[in-house]
């Protein structure tokens, strides 16, 4: 395989990284965003409603938390967490999910938020007009209405998230930018690779977010 | 009478003309094959029940909507579409521009600007549609405001006044374009009853001072009956009768029409 | 946990030493923050032309505008920033250059933010109520007067939120442009590694971007007040100092959709409500 330098693009290339790019990279890519979004989904909720319902002295560092790590660089969070973790912990891409899954937990606490804030004032007044009991008036009043409102927004941050796994590869994480980039830098030649891994990044983002749309409108 | 060459009309020219009007939204039809004339100056109050079509008049004449089929003339020119060899044509939008410059509305919801202060709002269409120097405009805003009782709140936002208050500006808003029609669409209806009273009473002072041929909606009879020549009573987007006001409310022919009036005053 | 508690007990030499290498750090700063206002200048005139172009009435420049979007949203930032830096020197005449890394960080950074900047203009353009394009067009105003009298400074007040906190996530996108040779805040910050442990150099990372970010929340903050006073729907500045300390929400690159709504709402009874 002599690549020609000066070329547009080389079918060789392309056939030769693409299994790879797909069969490695986008799995590992996909794992992560799965594994992170669940993480996510469920932390969020546990944050959210530690901050609805506790007293200020538990809510109040809990809120610092959760501001510090959505205002700061998941980049050096990556790499922070890998440096002190990685005497403990084998696999990187664990580490990478955990530090995924907490960073977008800050996200989802606040859309969680926002969704219970959303449910109307009279819906609960209307509950406790009927006598209805709390847990009852949060399973069967609130949560699903907060749920119709919040479930746009987190599928947004899952795609989000998906287009953000390439920053695992500042801890080594063979995730599909990654997979690319060693083709790259092992046949001199990264037209092709960084190419179509953007290219699949698209290919699996824009559908998605075309599907959350619709849902969007469904649910309006 | 302002004078403007947008309007050409010839003596006997009506002011405002609807010919074969069909309005669909979807496949709802609203108007089907309306049918209708203002004469110049004259003061036409539509009544009916809602979703009769009347609201969709104005707003077709304001252009707001696009007109299915038929054709509306203001003072002789076509508005939206016109008649060339035959076919029914879309008038280019600078062209169409042209013509409502001589038509002015007042919202129900006012819809004042409030990025801009009061005076700003006033001057906004003079300096930048009929290319009035700053200076001017502002004179004008002012004898307007003077008008409608305003004068005294001409910096300040829409937003910290009343809504009797933000509705007056916006019919000084609509004057200032110094409109051969005036389009009032349900102008009270988003006020709290007791600031219905003064924007009325500005109607009426302008409807007595002017010559400005008007087409209202409105559910204030005892409006409609001091200021209008003629009342039509609309259903489902048919004129059902039409009558001078003092007929109209004393003694009303068509069966709906006095159902109508019954439920209303 | 013995990085914790060297961490506290090197503290003093740590800081010391932070303050020794201040140049280095500096100049990092300089490149975070460099990268940081061009990157979100480029984003937000990005934001306007595009976001603008995808409510116009010709179906080519929508269109055009959409798949532009679409696709900077879609790739990926990182992806972006790494085509701009090794695949774009091995194209051919007329696209084979090598950009400084200043300009590929700059160029990534805004246009992927831009990308996301474009559909909250929209957004905000859309939620401007419909009484008021009804009364541009009731006063014969023309389409391009009222969108830069009357919409965008609407809408400016609506957006700035999502401005904001895109602003904030292109800053922490920017910890990344060390990959491609441009040496910013995270790389200096690194450099202190082998000297003061993990634990103190990353704490001093994060912080370090955690009070940038904080300016960026205060200026927008300021920003968002008077703007909002513009449109009579909050107090002057100089009554509401406070409200610049307000801590960001989130609404932006996802959660757009349920911020908008809200400020939808918000706008509604101000302006007069849509269609009678």
């Amino acid at each position: 395989m002599n690549p020609e330098p000066n070329s547009w693009w080389d079918w060789e290339h392309a056939i030769a990284v693409f299994p790879d790019l797909l069969l490695q990279g986008f799995k590992i890519t996909l794992v992560a965003t799965v594994l992170g979004t669940l993480l996510a989904l469920v932390l969020g909720l546990i944050v959210a409603i530690i901050r609805r319902s506790t007293p200020p002295i538990i809510n109040g560092p809990v809120t610092w938390i959760v501001e510090f790590i959505r205002m700061t660089p998941l980049v050096v969070q990556l790499v922070f967490a890998n440096l002190v973790l990685s005497p403990y912990v084998d696999s990187s891409l664990a580490i990478g999910i955990w530090v995924l899954g907490i960073h977008y937990t800050t996200y989802m606490a606040e859309v969680y938020r926002a969704g219970i804030d959303s449910v109307p004032k009279g819906q609960w007044e209307a509950a406790t007009a009927l006598s209805l009991p709390r847990l009852r008036t949060w399973r069967a009043v609130v949560v699903p209405q907060a749920v119709r409102n919040t479930l746009p927004a987190l599928g947004n941050y899952a795609i989000s998230m998906f287009k953000e796994t390439p920053f695992l590869f500042v801890i080594y994480v063979p995730e599909l930018l990654n997979v690319a980039q060693n083709y790259g830098s092992t046949h001199f030649r990264y037209t092709e690779a960084i190419t179509l891994a953007g290219l699949i990044f698209l290919a699996a983002s824009y559908p998605t977010s075309l599907l959350i749309r619709r849902l969007e409108k469904k649910l309006a | 009478m302002p004078e403007n060459a947008a309007t050409p009309g010839a003596p006997g020219t009506p002011h405002i003309e609807f010919r074969d009007v069909v309005k669909r939204f979807g496949s709802n039809t609203v108007l089907d094959n309306l049918n209708f004339t203002v004469d110049k100056g004259e003061r036409v109050t539509l009544i009916g029940p809602s979703g009769s079509g009347k609201t969709t008049i104005l707003r077709l004449v304001m252009t707001l909507e696009e007109l299915t089929g038929g054709y509306i003339h203001i003072g002789g020119t076509p508005l939206q579409y016109e008649e060339v060899g035959g076919k029914r044509v879309r008038i280019s939008d600078k062209r169409r521009r042209r013509t409502t410059t001589d038509i002015g509305m007042v919202f129900q919801h006012f819809n004042l600007f409030p990025n801009m202060t009061v005076m700003e709002n006033i001057i906004e269409a003079p300096v930048n549609v009929m290319g009035l120097k700053k200076a001017e405009a502002e004179a004008k805003a002012e004898a307007l405001l003077e008008k409608v009782g305003m004068a005294w709140k001409k910096d300040a936002r829409p937003s910290s006044l009343s809504g009797g208050q933000q509705q007056r500006i916006a019919i000084a808003r609509a004057l200032a374009m110094d409109p051969e029609i005036l389009l009032l669409d349900e102008v009270t209806s988003a006020l709290d009853p007791e600031l219905v009273g003064e924007v009325l009473a500005v109607l009426e002072d302008i409807a007595a001072e002017t010559d400005i041929s008007m087409l209202i909606v409105t559910h204030e009879m005892q409006f409609a009956r001091d200021v209008s020549n003629r009342v039509m009573m609309f259903d489902k987007g048919a004129v059902i009768e039409e009558a001078t006001p003092e007929k109209i409310f004393s003694e009303p022919e068509n069966q709906r029409t006095q159902d109508f009036l019954r439920a209303v005053l | 946990m013995d990085g914790v508690i060297g961490f506290f007990q090197d503290l003093g030499p740590n800081l010391q030493l932070v303050w020794d290498r201040m140049p280095m750090i500096l100049d990092g700063v300089q490149v975070t923050l460099l990268a940081t206002v061009l990157g979100g200048a480029l984003a937000l005139v990005i934001a306007f032309v595009f976001g603008i172009a995808q409510v116009s009435k010709f179906m080519v420049v929508r269109g055009v505008a959409r798949v532009f979007v679409e696709f900077f949203r879609g790739t990926s930032l990182v992806v972006q920033l790494f085509w701009l830096a090794f695949v774009m020197p091995q194209l051919p005449y007329p696209l084979g250059f090598r950009l400084e890394p200043l300009l590929i960080g700059v160029l990534a950074l805004g246009l992927n933010y831009g990308a996301y900047a474009a559909e909250v203009v929209r957004g905000s353009i859309g939620s401007v109520p419909k009484g008021q394009y009804e009364a541009i067009s009731a006063l014969s105003l023309s389409p391009a007067r009222g969108m830069l009298r009357i919409v965008i400074p609407q809408a400016w007040a609506l957006m700035l939120p999502s401005l904001s906190n895109l602003w904030i996530q292109l800053l922490k996108g920017s910890a990344i442009v060390n990959t491609v040779l441009l040496y910013d805040l995270f790389f200096q910050v690194e450099q202190l590694r082998d000297r003061t442990g993990t634990w103190f150099a990353y704490s001093f990372a994060l912080l370090s971007y955690y009070l940038i970010a904080w300016l960026i929340v205060i200026l927008m903050n300021g920003l968002e007040v008077r703007a909002k006073h513009r449109i009579g729907r909050g107090p002057a500045l100089s009554q509401s100092w406070g409200s610049l300390f307000r801590p960001p929400g989130t609404s932006g690159r996802s959660a757009r959709v349920v911020r908008d709504h809200s400020e939808a709402k918000l706008a509604g009874p101000m302006g007069g409500g849509g269609l009678a």
